[in-house]
């Protein structure tokens, strides 16, 4: 057993420290008068992985917007520990429920355009970008364009766009929700390699139990109309996770008890 | 992935597999050669030839047998040999004629697509602007050629104005089309990263917008020559220019048929050559990437 893996220190929990980024009564109303969310508190310790889970409609994409400064709160702040505003954070990767990529450029240059963006020498940014191709396992497809990649592949090159500036947090939007099973569960391994790896706070937003019990330290439901955070509570499983953790009764009844809160946060 | 390559013995670093996934990746057609061109080009390419040389063979045996007189309607060989002995003349109008219609379709480039960014960097602009650019599209060039004629003074000058009012428009409202037709998750993306708006262009709203700007180039092509060919029948009226079209009004005058079939025919060919060229260009643009550049095995 690699006992680097366990030893990594646990997050910080969100009364020690002070959390990376705290989001205070935070309401979220549309033009339309939709209210999209209502009076959030959430603190994201430094290392943490967090699952935002709930229903469509519950306002964990819009609020995922809003710590990433794509959106501005109606009410309420969103608190960085280093004090400054959520817009254009170099330390902030995000990752689309789509791949997004560029379809007129291939894989490497995809992954260099945040770099490109951030005026890194072209040498550099190639060779940052070819490393953090290798390292989401893509070695050998730096050239091959984004239509003659399969989904997963696509997903994969978008992962590695979100983490070639080696960010403080990362911030996915249900990005595996249009993969299939087999391949979602091979991305989700993967991501939790290169969440140890690369020690980022995760957050991860999805409409399945199975999937943020899966991954996270720690789930957010929320629940619709108006949106708004209903339980959070630890998930009790020791890293590594894997395939063996995935056919174990502790992760079943894991998955039963995270059931359990969703059904009674979108009953109620 | 295995359990065992994860996890319990293996070290927390770089996923190790070929990267391809459980999914298929798309198969793309990789077509076999046949003298230089693709194998499914060859009968796109001589089924219309087929049919044209029946055509052409059936129109010189009707003029034959009821003995048309050339004045009225010549023979696809007579036309073919008068092509030949006045290819002096023709040649050197069809050279005027070309330099107007690239002179007009380069400068619609460049105005259209400059109009484009304009308008797409400022709504203010577009609202005040866009309105004439339609109101020069919808009014005839012909109805105008003269006014032009007689306002610019210099014939060949013009005549590029024509050409240009003509094949400046599709380019325009193709490429703002193009402009704001960029991926919206992609737009999230750059601001998300602070990219100033220069950068969002370059990076993003250009590329995207090449294969409109392309469709536009295919239809501006052919316009611009329409519009040369039009203001210069115009202004040959005058006696003052010296294009093909001015040829065939010459030819018509003095009952020299054959001829404006001659000049016809290398006008209509122009055209075609123009859209294969504006095609062939489209094609080597977009063949990496774009959907309609997109061959998949069925």
């Amino acid at each position: 057993m690699d006992t680097a893996y366990l030893s990594k220190p646990p997050a910080e929990s969100a009364s020690g420290a002070s959390p990376l980024v705290s989001v205070r009564r935070v309401s979220k109303q549309f033009g339309n008068g939709t209210l999209a969310v209502r009076d959030v508190d959430l603190d994201l310790g430094a290392g943490e992985f967090v699952s935002l889970l709930g229903p469509s409609g519950c306002g964990k994409s819009t609020l995922l917007r809003m710590i990433a400064g794509l959106a501005a709160p109606s009410t309420g702040a969103i608190e960085w520990r280093d004090g400054a505003s959520a817009a254009a954070r170099p330390d902030l990767g995000f990752v689309f429920q789509d791949p997004t990529l560029m379809p007129w450029a291939n894989a490497l240059a995809n992954v260099m355009l945040p770099l490109a963006l951030k005026h890194v020498p072209k040498r550099e940014a190639q060779e940052r970008a070819a490393e953090m191709l290798a390292l989401v396992g893509l070695k050998g497809f730096e050239r091959s364009y984004p239509r003659e990649l399969s989904g997963g592949m696509k997903m994969r090159v978008s992962i590695a766009r979100a983490l070639v500036m080696r960010p403080k947090i990362l911030l996915m939007d249900e990005p595996f929700a249009a993969l299939d099973e087999i391949t979602r569960h091979r991305l989700n391994d993967d991501l939790l390699q290169l969440w140890w790896k690369e020690r980022f706070t995760a957050v991860f937003v999805t409409h399945s139990v199975f999937e943020s019990v899966y991954l996270s330290q720690r789930i957010v439901v929320m629940a619709a109309r108006p949106g708004r955070v209903m339980a959070d509570f630890p998930v009790d499983a020791p890293y590594p996770r894997d395939e063996l953790f995935r056919t174990s009764a502790d992760y079943a009844s894991l998955c039963r008890l995270a059931s359990g809160r969703l059904k009674e946060a979108i009953g109620s | 992935m295995s359990a065992p390559s994860m996890g319990a013995v293996a070290p927390p670093h770089a996923p190790a597999h070929d990267g391809t996934d459980a999914e298929a990746r798309p198969v793309l057609a990789t077509e076999p050669y046949l003298l230089g061109l693709p194998a499914s080009a060859w009968p796109r390419l001589l089924a219309p030839l087929c049919i044209g040389a029946l055509a052409l063979g059936l129109w010189e045996v009707l003029v034959r047998w009821y003995a048309v007189p050339s004045y009225v309607l010549p023979g696809p060989l007579l036309i073919g040999q008068t092509l030949i002995a006045d290819w002096g003349t023709l040649s050197g109008s069809l050279w005027i004629t070309l330099r107007i219609t690239f002179m007009a379709l380069a400068a619609a480039v460049v105005v259209g697509v400059t109009l484009a960014v304009l308008f797409t960097q400022s709504k203010w602009l577009e609202m005040a602007l866009l309105p004439y650019a339609v109101i020069l599209q919808v009014t005839p060039i012909v109805a105008i050629a003269p006014l032009i004629i007689i306002w610019a003074g210099d014939i060949d000058l013009s005549l590029l104005i024509c050409a240009w009012i003509v094949a400046f428009f599709p380019i325009l409202s193709n490429t703002i089309l193009g402009l704001n037709s960029a991926d919206h998750n992609l737009i999230d993306y750059f601001k998300l990263h602070g990219a100033t708006r220069w950068q969002t262009l370059r990076y993003l709203k250009l590329p995207a917008a090449l294969p409109y700007f392309l469709a536009g180039l295919k239809i501006s092509g052919g316009l611009a020559l329409i519009g040369a060919v039009v203001a210069e029948f115009v202004a040959g009226t005058g006696g003052s220019a010296s294009g093909l079209a001015y040829r065939i009004l010459e030819a018509g005058y003095q009952l020299k048929i054959p001829r404006v079939f001659a000049a016809l025919i290398m006008i209509s060919l122009t055209g075609v050559a123009i859209f294969l060229v504006t095609s062939w260009i489209s094609h080597l643009s977009l063949r990496r990437w774009h959907e309609s550049a997109l061959k998949r095995e069925s």
